[in-house]
């Protein structure tokens, strides 16, 4: 059997696939349809200091092989969290890396430092969100900001730190670059692109928010393009995703330069989505004669 | 909890009943042995361009030939159900279910009970109507075109109300009420928000229990993705915020429990 381990700043994953935050809850509802076991690890929707809200619906909108959300990060809170989705986790043989979002560096700082004494794996942290006014996008894409705020986690950070960067920016690398600076440990991307869709019969927007965060098969040569750029930009692990269905899309993303990869709007269509990619790259190196995934990883040159 | 499949499910017939209005058999044993009246199911289109599941609810269920009847109105020129009812018999459909709770029957059995549609949330309710035991009156809200009216004449006294006044009542299922001086100890309720809004604000006035199915945009369909909330009068328990999800806690809600 071609070897799947991959490792990310120290913390080893059987195997490249992990969840994208936002479109897996934190692992419930999917394990009605996949062994969670089998993943190499679950990311979860992002939690915050207290519980949010989100925004009012329609939160979600269809387009061409694609689709717009805004939830606006809507989540339980940190002790909900803690008490109920980390023990839910820890039942299963993966890594269990925690999405945290916030309005403020300390609202973050709150949480990174509470999840500190928690049994998870690694930390991403969500400066890329397009659907929340405050905090979120602000930080991803002012490159002093989100060295600055990367900077201030690490301080408070027990476990390894991922951030996750967003794609409405002139250049990506910069960001990655800041990112880096401010000790990141991983990166992650691409977060949503900034989208707007209007309803003409109704004359007005098809999100309450206006906008949303596009994702799915359309957006994957944008981020494919992008994790290209950063992983060749920066000398930290780079976790791709966008538009990720299958084992084939996954593996362009490896090739370009990820270490791992996230699944995420297939989900909804396909809600056996993460083991079938799991399973086509194991497939994909048994026929190509790979012995180990991590001969893959940025062979694109 | 019901278990959820994904299955390709074979089309037994279909066949149209009203303008843009379709009615289809699915042969799908897994999902037809779980399902309950008011539950929905998913059906997935085989365009890869429109990737997010269409939620349709639950117009028949037959146990014993292992087959879901929904009936569900074609929304516009190249849409996701304008492409389902294009195809014919033993044509598969990927089909995810059986979603969401139903009507609790239990709740109200032996009452005398309303039984409420409005447009397509008519077809939930011939199910529920089939299998609740109690003194059932039917109402049924039409724009103009009445369609499965009289299948419901088996199983209880029928009304309908038409905006035209072509047929029934003129006006909606509210002026049936008025109309005919009914009464009724619970009610049952399928349609749009401002119908369920009237029936809620109808069943706090009397004082009588009143659950109400409720549709939201929704992207996965199985809870996770937090797409289709609706408010919430309490913080929920699983949420911890005021929402619920419609897909996962509903689409059937007790109506004091949420806000419309």
């Amino acid at each position: 059997m071609s070897k799947m381990k991959v490792n990310l700043a120290g913390v080893e994953l059987k195997n490249p696939v992990m969840t994208a935050s936002g479109t897996f809850g934190s692992g419930t509802e999917y394990s009605e349809f996949v062994d969670l076991n089998q993943l190499g690890a679950v990311v979860t929707k992002g939690v915050a200091n207290i519980p949010w809200p989100g925004n009012p619906t329609p939160r979600v909108a269809e387009t061409h092989s694609g689709m717009l959300n805004a939830i606006g990060l809507q989540n339980p809170g940190i002790d909900v969290f803690c008490d109920r989705d980390i023990p839910f986790l820890k039942q299963y043989d993966t890594k269990i890396i925690v999405n945290v979002c916030g309005k403020s560096t300390e609202d973050y700082c709150e949480v990174v430092e509470r999840l500190g004494n928690e049994p998870v794996d690694m930390l991403e942290i969500n400066v890329s969100c397009p659907n929340v006014k405050e905090g979120g996008i602000a930080f991803g894409q002012d490159p002093k900001a989100l060295e600055a705020i990367t900077r201030e986690v690490k301080r408070y950070a027990k476990q390894p730190i991922i951030m996750k960067l967003s794609p409405n920016v002139t250049d990506i690398t910069e960001m990655a670059r800041a990112a880096e600076a401010g000790g990141a440990d991983v990166l992650s991307l691409i977060n949503t692109l900034t989208g707007m869709k209007i309803d003409i019969q109704r004359r007005t927007f098809a999100l309450a928010n206006k906008t949303g965060g596009m994702s799915g098969p359309a957006v994957k040569p944008v981020a494919v393009r992008m994790v290209y750029q950063v992983a060749n930009a920066v000398s930290l692990p780079v976790i791709g995703m966008g538009g990720i269905a299958s084992a084939e899309d996954a593996l362009e993303f490896i090739m370009a330069g990820a270490t791992a990869v996230s699944v995420g709007t297939a989900n909804f269509f396909n809600p056996y989505a993460t083991q079938e990619v799991v399973r086509g790259i194991q497939e994909f190196l048994e026929r190509e004669k790979v012995e180990d995934i991590t001969e893959l990883i940025g062979i694109v040159k | 909890m019901s278990k959820k499949v994904k299955e390709n499910a074979p089309i037994v017939s279909q066949e149209c009943i009203g303008t843009d209005i379709y009615s289809m058999w699915l042969h799908t044993e897994n999902i037809a042995r779980e399902a309950r009246p008011g539950q929905f199911v998913s059906l997935y289109s085989r365009s890869g361009d429109k990737l997010l599941p269409r939620p349709i609810s639950i117009c028949e269920i037959d146990k014993e030939k292992g087959r879901l009847r929904l009936v569900y109105r074609v929304t516009g020129k190249g849409t996701g159900t304008e492409e389902f009812s294009r195809l014919h018999a033993k044509v598969p459909v990927e089909t995810l279910g059986p979603l969401g709770n139903g009507f609790p029957l239990e709740e109200v059995k032996g009452k005398k009970v309303f039984l409420m549609g409005g447009g397509i949330g008519i077809p939930p309710m011939l199910e529920t109507a089939k299998q609740l035991e109690a003194e059932k009156t039917i109402i049924l809200g039409y724009r103009d075109e009445l369609f499965l009216k009289e299948e419901f004449e088996p199983y209880g006294a029928v009304f309908a109300a038409t905006e035209d006044g072509s047929a029934g009542t003129k006006g909606n299922v509210m002026d049936v009420i008025r109309e005919h001086a009914l009464e009724a100890e619970a009610i049952l309720a399928c349609g749009p928000a401002p119908m369920l809004r009237a029936v809620k604000a109808y069943a706090e006035e009397k004082g009588i229990l009143c659950y109400i199915s409720m549709e939201e945009r929704m992207a996965c369909g199985v809870g996770a993705c937090l797409a289709c909330v609706c408010q919430s009068k309490d913080v929920d328990s699983h949420s911890h915020v005021h929402n619920k999800r419609v897909c996962k806690d509903g689409p059937v809600f007790l109506s004091t429990e949420v806000e419309l």
